[in-house]
């Protein structure tokens, strides 16, 4: 794999959008994760001073309060921190459980094959909102369970797309050499067919995680994800789309936020195919 | 020389309607070596991947030191790809790009020997780098970092690091330069042990007289003439054997060939109905060879073809038509 | 007599991520009217960039300077149009792939006759009918049918007989063929190689052969160019070059040449070492590291060509007769 990491190192010195998408990443990281540490303000505390306040640099509320007067700054990393957290996770989840199912459909083909993507097809049909609220409805509302219902969903397309690259790796002549070494199945799906589909793979992760963090957003935005005191960009952005006339940084903070995050993960995964595939083909 | 390492006995493979390889049989003992030529359309590498079960054919056996490759169990058949390897034409593509030279020689004897520690195998593979010629210091490298002769050492150090008892090499020296192909040729008679029989698949005549004990001639999926290498190459009986001989460029101070070579192209085996399959682009052909197929027939100890006029002594290729 | 092609000191270098690469580093020679030159090389050695900047082909990265001229006319660093009137009619060039390099999805005969229509100015229903002639003269069967098939219904041997036809519509001064027989069969070989000097003896015109195989060029050529690493190292006439070879790598490359005639050996003779990666060039005579004549000058001082019309040669130590 180091052959594979040094060209994508070296690519990606030559792509400026792409260097600039992984630095304003990891500054949001950093903000993130640091962000408390920070700003002398809580996420949780209700400052009745300031109620609404706009953003300025007179007050410790640089980015201003909310309706109920809590910091939207820190309110706004600690949402981003949630989001991204959910974004990494079931996209983790998706990875792992996706590429295992498209590799195995893909590599042994036939019969088997055929039913693990009739599986798919038939889950991909379901509505997905529909079962996310049929999962609220029976267990209730909790983080637990909207993590559950988009890592469930999320590993059908990377399924897909693996089984395509498995079909085509199949016919390769390393994998006859492979099979005629001696090596049983189990073998040559883990050491030959997985490691040759990761580029693909890895940049289609990366740009799931933009997805499933809109996704989530979404959810959120309708009420059925995260829920008070808790906050997620959607549910941020939730709240100030009603104070929109009123206080209108009450959603332009998160939703700036979400926007550059959303915009930086698509270069990066953009920039990432660029630097991985010259190396394959 | 007496111990028979493969017995091939009326191998068919079929791709769809069409027959590929139809109904080939032949014996390898160990420490000989056998070259196996035809053009394209004659099924050579189709038999190589046959025997070795990485198609399934319709009908045949092939025996592998008495156990049947092509009926046996699937885990006694990855037990016996332990003495039975093969070298692939396009070096490069038989090595996976994502692992390095020394882990892709040395999967065999994970394979094979889990027992090994990673010590004791990391000398195996550097000691059969250094075997095929390649600086030991080599095993971190990728694929893509050598040129195509080294590729080739890198797939025969694959092969060999179990000793097989059979190695089948697939147009190993096809896509090498002239001045490369020697050392590659060399290096194959060098590692040959004692015992150790080898498969030489190729259209190249020229690499296959300096190399092979015994000759096998395939026309479009059938045997048609098996000898012993100095009578193939001085005496050729069967038409296509000596059209492909004479359609061998030649050097100027060579001396010339006989006549020139067989006119027209591979014809498309469907619509080989009956009758032998050269019969169209043969100089010599009789009604006879249009209705009936000629059997492989003995006409000289250990050489065999299949030609309804194989007992006469042909002219020079002259042409009929 | 202006010579049909006149190649005067050519560099052709490509710019790369790692550097610039040298692919041909200073070539000088020129084809007369009706010759037929045969040039040869292994892999890196530059001969085919020599004919694709003369017929535009070069990639977008490369930078060649010198002078390549077409009866007289400059080739090189002219316009797209002023090189179309030259291109595909009166120089003409066969490829090594026919596959590949005719365009799968129109008919034989629209890519034929396209020729003619936009070169002569042709009508489309003469054009099409004058490739159905062309067709027959190489003697390609039911030439009417194939008018109207694909290139994929086609075989090898006979996409190659469409490629060569398609290269004589305009009667052209010049015809390049890189590699055209290396895809092919043996026997299918040596009706294409007998095709070309039935087509040399009818339409007369200059020919140059580029290929690796050396037997193949003796039979059609009149001169040879041997080229090693971007330089031509020898430049002789056919007899000459394989009676009294100079240069060292020629006289090794002969050697390695294994021939289906001749007494059999024991191991191939082979070469040491293998040819240089373009860029890849060491010392100053880029044949030293694998030259058994090499000497201390050899490393440090570049030799020239030098001789007389019938042999030149780039050594400093050539082979005496």
């Amino acid at each position: 794999m180091g052959g594979l990491a040094d060209a994508a190192a070296r690519r990606s010195r030559t792509n400026p959008a792409a260097v600039v998408a992984v630095a304003a990443l990891c500054v949001i990281l950093v903000l993130t994760w640091l962000g408390p540490w920070i700003s002398p303000n809580n996420s949780q505390t209700l400052d009745w001073l300031h109620i609404a306040a706009r953003p300025g640099m007179q007050s410790s509320h640089w980015f201003g309060t909310d309706r109920l007067g809590r910091d939207l700054f820190v309110r706004t990393l600690a949402g981003t921190r949630v989001s991204i957290a959910i974004g990494l996770a079931a996209s983790i989840i998706s990875l792992l459980v996706g590429v295992s199912y498209g590799a195995i459909a893909g590599y042994i083909g036939g019969r088997t094959d055929h039913l693990m993507m009739r599986l798919i097809e038939i889950l991909s049909g379901l509505p997905l909102i529909f079962f996310v609220i049929f999962l609220t409805v029976i267990f209730g509302r909790s983080e637990y369970l909207l993590f559950f219902a988009i890592g469930a969903v999320g590993w059908l397309t990377m399924a897909r797309i693996v089984r395509g690259q498995a079909l085509s790796i199949r016919q390769r002549e390393f994998i006859e050499a492979a099979i005629a070494s001696g090596a049983g199945t189990g073998r040559i799906i883990l050491r030959h067919v997985v490691p040759n589909v990761i580029g693909p793979v890895i940049v289609y992760a990366t740009l799931t995680v933009p997805q499933i963090i809109l996704f989530e957003s979404f959810l959120s935005f309708l009420g059925l994800g995260i829920q008070e005191p808790g906050a997620s960009l959607g549910t941020l952005i939730a709240e100030g789309a009603g104070e929109m006339e009123a206080a209108p940084w009450i959603l332009l903070v998160p939703g700036s936020f979400l926007a550059v995050l959303l915009l930086c993960l698509n270069i990066f995964g953009d920039g990432l195919r660029d630097a991985l595939d010259v190396k394959d083909g | 020389m007496n111990n028979i390492v493969l017995r091939v006995r009326d191998l068919r493979v079929d791709f769809g309607a069409h027959a590929v390889i139809r109904g080939v049989s032949f014996d390898l003992c160990s420490g000989e070596t056998l070259s196996l030529v035809g053009e394209s359309g004659s099924g050579k590498s189709t038999l190589a991947r046959a025997i070795l079960r990485l198609l399934q054919p319709a009908q045949g056996s092939a025996e592998f030191l008495g156990v049947d490759l092509l009926r046996c169990p699937p885990a006694v058949l990855r037990a016996q790809r332990r003495g039975l390897q093969i070298v692939f034409q396009d070096a490069l593509a038989s090595l996976d790009p994502r692992m390095t030279v020394g882990e892709s020689i040395g999967e065999p004897l994970r394979i094979f020997e889990p027992g090994l520690n990673a010590g004791a195998r990391q000398l195996k593979v550097r000691d059969m780098l250094e075997r095929v010629g390649l600086s030991p210091e080599m095993t971190g490298r990728y694929p893509h970092e050598f040129s195509g002769g080294q590729c080739q050492r890198i797939g025969i150090a694959r092969a060999m690091i179990l000793s097989p008892k059979l190695l089948i090499c697939d147009e190993i020296v096809s896509s090498l330069d002239v001045s490369v192909q020697g050392q590659i040729v060399n290096l194959l008679l060098d590692l040959q042990d004692a015992g150790m029989a080898v498969l030489f698949i190729s259209h190249n005549l020229a690499v296959v007289r300096h190399l092979s004990h015994r000759v096998l001639v395939m026309y479009l999926g059938k045997l048609v003439e098996i000898a012993p290498c100095d009578a193939l190459f001085e005496s050729p009986v069967h038409p296509y054997t000596r059209a492909l001989l004479a359609a061998v460029p030649r050097m100027p101070h060579a001396a010339a060939a006989a006549a020139p070579a067989a006119p027209g192209e591979l014809a498309a085996p469907d619509l080989m109905a009956s009758g032998c399959a050269f019969r169209d682009r043969c100089p010599y052909a009789l009604p006879v060879c249009e209705s009936s197929d000629p059997p492989l027939l003995e006409v000289a100890p250990g050489h065999w073809a299949a030609c309804h006029r194989s007992q006469e002594t042909l002219n020079p290729l002259s042409f009929v038509a | 007599m202006v010579p049909t092609l006149s190649v005067d000191r050519l560099r052709i270098s490509f710019s790369h991520r790692t550097g610039i690469i040298e692919a041909v580093d200073g070539v000088s020679f020129s084809i007369a009217p009706s010759e037929c030159v045969g040039l040869v090389g292994e892999s890196g050695s530059g001969k085919t960039q020599i004919f694709m900047a003369a017929m535009g082909l070069l990639d977008g990265n490369a930078q060649v300077s010198g002078s390549v001229r077409f009866e007289g006319n400059e080739l090189l660093r002219v316009d797209g149009p002023t090189l179309n009137r030259v291109r595909g009619s009166q120089l003409t060039m066969i490829f090594q792939d026919p596959m590949t390099s005719l365009t799968p999805h129109l008919t034989v005969g629209t890519q034929l006759a396209e020729v003619m229509v936009t070169h002569l100015g042709m009508p489309w229903k003469d054009a099409r009918s004058f490739a159905g002639r062309m067709l027959e003269r190489v003697h390609v069967p039911e030439p009417k049918r194939r008018l109207t098939q694909y290139p994929h219904e086609l075989s090898g041997g006979m996409r190659q007989r469409v490629m060569i036809a398609m290269s004589l519509l305009c009667e052209p001064s010049l015809v390049i063929a890189d590699e055209p027989t290396t895809a092919l069969d043996v026997t299918i070989q040596a009706q294409i190689i007998e095709l070309l000097r039935a087509v040399r003896g009818e339409f007369g015109m200059a020919l140059v052969l580029i290929s690796h195989d050396l037997a193949v060029v003796a039979g059609l050529a009149d001169r040879i160019l041997v080229m090693y690493a971007g330089s031509v190292v020898e430049n002789a006439i056919t007899g000459e070059l394989f009676k009294h070879p100079r240069h060292p790598y020629t006289a090794e490359l002969l050697k390695c040449m294994p021939s289906v005639t001749g007494p059999r050996l024991d191991r191939l003779p082979t070469l040491a070492g293998q040819p240089p990666r373009p860029g890849e060039v060491l010392e100053a005579c880029p044949f030293a590291p694998r030259c058994p004549r090499a000497a201390d000058r050899c490393r440090v001082e570049r030799p020239q060509l030098e001789g007389s019309s019938t042999s030149q040669v780039a050594c400093h130590f050539p082979l005496t007769a």
